[in-house]
């Protein structure tokens, strides 16, 4: 630690503290544009100017380290100042620089309100403007779907440059020119093709990217925060819902430094739009091969109606993958009631089972873990697209060096380099067996990482490929003493989850792929599940949000509350607890998912015993007490892998292919969104040109 | 005067050969092996002794500078030569001399100077205008390889490595942290300091930048010994320069000579003399471009060496002396260098990036009088809000020469001011407007 006294107040900091984390320390402000935590240093801006006592220029506080500085000759503590004349001219200085050539169109600009230009001229600038030449103009430039330029504003502090290439991984962005002709673009202006490209809106630190699809709909001051969870996919990242009336406005991220930083992926963000389209708001009913607008009262009676004539063998269930645990929970409640043993949450075909142990499905290491481990193995998966954001915390890893990262499955530009082992479980048998190169980097490794994706868990032999995938951990030493590898990357936000519940077939029971098939059922309940399609003759009554995939083979519709409309609990591929908090009430006549469960109960005879959602949460607390804790892990047992890899099976051969194609298009609400359907053409379209070059 | 026998590049205007025999004749390569033997530490004491200052412009000594590399690699970090011959200092025209007249000078100060630092390669960064001057640097190294001279198992016994390095012509990589940017095939911007470039340069290798001047001075005063450069000159200015005169005077020229030779002495003697005579002299920017102008008063005891430039407020910078005359229109000529300032500045930071336009706009109003007299005021300001603000010294190279005219010709803008509200009539208005 060293002495330093900052404003008269002596601070000890560790000696590889930046001049302005030691500020900060000291309870000094300092102010910045381009410096920021998690992106490297670029010291242009020079608004963190301080005063070094003993150097005669001010210094740049953000690029300076402690222990840079030149010691006071008679051992004295450095002394800083940062506000001295000297500190306030140069603030005043590089504020009057940053504003000559900024344009004045705060009010009709969508930064205003949260702009860090407009917030430190208030506090560092001055009044007046000296400068009576004209103000520079620059071209906009067009660099995606979802992030709008006005160049005219950009102070080129070039963060959005640096979180391009070094966060997102993705070096499109650029600066060309020189002096002041320097402009901020994708050199040919073609769009960004990051998954995490909307985070730079929030980087910027001015209003020269802003978010296209929010254009103009509102101000910042004007709407309501409700601090929620995602469940685009299965991470659960901590976002900010802003709402205005009934209106969900824009999804930002939060900070959650153990699952996603501060960043969040663009279908987290821009998904919003499809929250107001396709929306089922009453409930439906089939009559002579058409959907017609019913009362909730005529669609209970009509599914209370069908399920008297239904042999209860017949009669199924199958929760989607943005359902809360709360009512995959009620759901269970009311089938046990009923005797159905035929339920499932794993609607992609996923064969993990609660049956192993909890630690045969969740991400052991943790998403934190990943920056402990020092080699991957990544079994047919590719996180940029099912966890985009988890894949950016691979990459920081990656970044920090020394971190060997081999893939088995499909090739893909992960955004760092890897070794591709092969495509299929030959390959993972090798890698077992010793006989590849790739075995002895794991088995060197202190803390190597297995990740295993749901693409492969979810073929027809997921079984057997999940207990190789055991059997890889085990072998090559990913477990030991406080250090698990093992990691299962989940896509469903639901399914962790579930899993937890047991919201798996019983006894007997058929699972959600045997379900679906001709002939299987008579009756099913599907709780917003849309990536399954039920086989005709079955009678399907579809609890959800959104006019998607079942809604159009749905006899009875019941129209349930999306994840920004209820208060829910989601356990993420960690398997964290975390709730989701309702931003906005829900469309027309639908209603929260549980209570229409409740409502259902009543009619079918088999009355839930809870009135509330809380009551609901005891019961369910009670059942499953690890759910109680929010923000933390259950950790799972080692021992639980071990027996996993035991299980043995026969596994086929064929590509390890990853379950997420078009990352856009993953769930109904997204595949309502326009602005969606536009990134997944854009996308398209950019694979298209890389395979014709 | 320089005797000629003190001379150091004998071949400056092409006389004899460029090539390899050329410079044996001249007294290159000779004794090389000798020089090499002292070992490390008895070249840097003998730089040390010399008192060569760098001839880049700064001044800094290079055998303390050569010092600062690290003595061994504990990390297993090569270390680096690299020779800055990015010169485009409007004014020099010195290293290109060198390179296209007596290249092995350079060669061998590379090969001395990269044993002295323990580097296993040296890089040339060579300018991107010059062309010939790089086709005859390549042409001299090649000999140089093919008499091994220098490369692997040279005969000199010290493995070194030598590139050339074309740049792209961008002012700014002549700063040294830009220039290893440049070097490392990125955008030429400087980098933020420390990290010095002895610690984390070229790579992130332990590397030292010199000027092309510098090196190729090498040979000789290891050759001639310390005693002999020191002895030329005064103290804390020692040695021989090749000073760059251009401007108003009836023979431009580069030219050997003594450190501190009178500014009157070199342009009378060797450049002819100031266009219609020295009374007609105005102002002289005596070290390129960046360096504040110095009024004609203050030019005749000028000695040029670094304490002579610093007494009138100026700098030798590289030596480049831009002499102008009376007929010269001085705002006009600053606003020209405020719009290359401008024009070269490389954008990274923003009291460069925002405030050259602001000058130069500024200058360029003035130049016509199309100006309020309060702007004067303001134009310092700015000028001093760059000043120290910025990465690299760029900042202040840009506007020393603005706040030099300030300085020593204030009322010249006043008058033209004057002038213009005087024919625009109800002056006032008319000049608020114009400005808006």
């Amino acid at each position: 630690m060293t002495k330093i006294i900052v404003d008269g107040n002596e601070v000890d900091v560790p000696p590889e503290y930046t001049l302005l984390q030691a500020c900060e320390a000291a309870g000094a402000e300092i102010p910045r544009f381009c410096f920021h935590e998690r992106l490297s240093i670029a010291g242009n801006c020079r608004m963190c100017l301080i005063e070094v006592v003993g150097m005669p220029k001010p210094q740049a506080s953000c690029a300076l380290a402690v222990r840079e500085l030149p010691p006071n000759k008679d051992g004295t503590p450095k002394i800083l100042n940062t506000r001295t004349p000297m500190v306030k001219k140069a603030r005043e200085g590089i504020m009057e620089f940053l504003l000559i050539n900024h344009p004045l169109d705060c009010p009709i600009c969508d930064q205003g309100g949260e702009c860090d230009l407009q917030d430190q001229s208030m506090a560092y600038g001055v009044d007046a403007t000296r400068f009576a030449e004209n103000k520079r103009g620059v071209e906009d430039k067009y660099i995606g779907a979802l992030v709008k330029t006005s160049m005219n504003r950009c102070i080129q502090c070039t963060r959005c440059v640096r979180f391009a290439t070094e966060i997102a991984g993705v070096p499109e962005l650029g600066a060309i020119g020189r002096g002041e002709d320097m402009e901020i673009t994708t050199y040919l202006e073609t769009a960004m093709t990051s998954e995490l490209q909307g985070n730079v809106v929030d980087l910027c630190p001015v209003g020269a990217l802003t978010s296209k699809p929010y254009a103009f709909a509102a101000r910042p001051w004007e709407l309501n925060k409700t601090e929620s969870i995602d469940v685009m996919d299965a991470l659960g990242s901590a976002i900010r819902v802003d709402s205005r009336g009934r209106e969900v406005m824009r999804i930002l991220p939060r900070v959650n430094e153990d699952v996603n930083e501060e960043w969040i992926s663009d279908k987290t963000r821009h998904v919003i739009d499809g929250l107001r389209t396709q929306r089922l708001d009453q409930p439906y009913i089939r009559d002579n091969g058409k959907l017609r607008p019913a009362s909730w009262s005529e669609a209970f009676a009509a599914i209370s109606a069908k399920l008297k004539t239904t042999s209860i063998g017949r009669t199924g269930a199958i929760a989607g993958d943005l359902a809360s645990t709360e009512e995959m929970f009620a759901l269970k409640d009311l089938l046990t009631r009923l005797n159905i043993k035929n339920l499932d949450c794993r609607q992609d075909g996923s064969r993990l089972d609660p049956a192993w142990g909890r630690a045969s499905y969740i991400f052991n290491p943790s998403v934190a873990g990943i920056e402990q481990a020092d080699a991957l193995l990544i079994i047919g998966s590719n996180p940029r697209k099912e966890s985009a954001v988890l894949n950016a915390r691979i990459r920081k890893r990656w970044r920090a060096g020394k971190f060997p990262v081999g893939v088995i499955g499909e090739k893909a530009d992960l955004t760092y380099t890897h070794d591709y082992l092969g495509a299929g479980i030959e390959t993972l048998t090798d890698v077992i067996g010793g006989k590849h190169a790739f075995a002895d980097i794991l088995k060197k490794a202190e803390r190597p990482m297995v990740i295993v994706g749901q693409g492969a868990l979810s073929r027809p032999d997921g079984a057997a490929i999940a207990s190789l995938a055991a059997k890889a951990a085990v072998e090559l030493g990913t477990i030991k003493d406080g250090w698990n590898g093992f990691a299962v990357l989940h896509s469903a936000a639901s399914r962790v989850g579930g899993l937890d519940i047991g919201f798996v077939p019983g006894q007997g029971g058929l699972r959600a792929s045997e379900m679906a098939v001709s002939g299987a059922l008579d009756l099913v309940f599907l709780l917003g599940a849309d990536e399954i399609e039920m086989a005709r003759g079955t009678f399907v009554v579809y609890i959800g949000s959104h006019g998607d995939r079942s809604a159009h083979r749905a006899d009875v519709i019941l129209p349930g509350a999306a994840y920004t409309e209820k208060s829910g609990i989601y356990v993420n591929t960690e398997g964290r607890v975390q709730m989701a908090n309702r931003a906005v009430f829900p469309p027309g006549e639908a209603r929260e998912d549980w209570a229409i469960l409740r409502a259902l109960s009543e009619h079918l005879g088999q009355k839930l015993s809870y009135d509330s959602l809380s009551a609901l949460r005891t019961a369910m607390f009670k059942a499953h007490p690890h759910l109680q804790h929010l923000d933390e892990i259950a950790a799972g047992e080692p021992g639980d892998v071990r027996k996993l890899a035991g299980l043995g099976g026969a596994a086929d051969k064929g590509v390890l292919r990853s379950c997420v194609e078009d990352f856009y298009m993953t769930n109904p609400i997204a595949r309502a969104s326009a602005v969606m359907a536009e990134c997944s053409a854009l996308a398209e379209g950019a694979a298209t040109m890389t395979a014709a070059e | 005067m320089l005797d000629d026998k003190d001379r150091i590049f004998k071949n400056l205007y092409n006389t004899g050969d460029f090539g390899l025999e050329g410079a044996k004749k001249r007294g290159g390569w000779d004794g090389t092996k000798a020089i090499i033997e002292k070992g490390r530490d008895g070249i840097i004491n003998e730089m040390k002794v010399s008192g060569q200052r760098g001839r880049g412009g700064a001044g800094f000594p290079t055998g303390l500078k050569w010092s600062f590399m690290p003595k061994e690699s504990k990390d297993g970090r090569p270390s680096y030569l690299v020779v800055n011959a990015d010169e485009s200092e409007p004014g020099t025209c010195k290293d290109r001399e060198i390179m296209r007249h007596d290249p092995h000078l350079l060669i061998e100060g590379c090969l001395i100077a990269g044993f002295a630092m323990g580097a296993v390669a040296g890089y040339i960064y060579v300018r991107g205008e010059f062309i010939r001057e790089r086709q005859r640097l390549q042409a001299a190294i090649d000999q140089a390889y093919e008499a091994r001279l220098i490369g692997k198992n040279n005969i000199h016994g010290y493995d070194f490595e030598l590139y050339v390095h074309h740049g792209a012509g961008a002012y700014i990589c002549g700063e040294e942290t830009a220039l290893l940017e440049s070097l490392e095939g990125k955008k030429g911007q400087p980098r933020l300091k420390p990290p010095f470039p002895a610690n984390v340069g070229l790579y992130g290798c332990p590397t030292t930048v010199n000027n092309v001047e510098t090196i190729a001075q090498v040979p000789d005063i290891m050759r001639r010994g310390a005693a002999w450069f020191s002895s030329i000159g005064r103290p804390n200015n020692t040695g021989t320069k090749l000073y760059c005169i251009s401007g108003h005077v009836e023979k431009p020229c580069t030219v050997e000579d003594a450190m501190g030779t009178p500014l009157r002495e070199l342009i009378e003697r060797h450049a002819g003399g100031v266009r219609g005579g020295w009374d007609n002299l105005l102002a002289v920017i005596p070290g390129g471009s960046s360096m504040p102008i110095v009024p004609a008063a203050q030019c005749d005891p000028l000695q040029m060496d670094f304490d002579g430039c610093a007494a009138v407020k100026s700098s030798l910078g590289t030596a480049a002396i831009i002499v102008m005359d009376k007929s010269t229109d001085i705002i006009r000529a600053m606003a020209r260098i405020s719009y290359f300032y401008k024009h070269e500045s490389c954008g990274q930071c923003t009291p460069c990036r925002e405030g050259m336009g602001w000058i130069w706009r500024l200058l360029t109003r003035m130049t016509e009088g199309r100006a309020r007299k309060e702007e004067i005021d303001l134009l310092f300001n700015v000028t001093k809000q760059i000043e120290g603000h910025t990465i690299c010294a760029f900042g202040e190279g840009a506007v020393w020469p603005v706040q030099g005219l300030l300085r020593h010709f204030r009322p010249e803008i006043e008058k033209r001011i004057d002038e213009y509200t005087a024919r625009a009539g109800s002056a006032h208005v008319h000049v608020h407007e114009a400005a808006e």
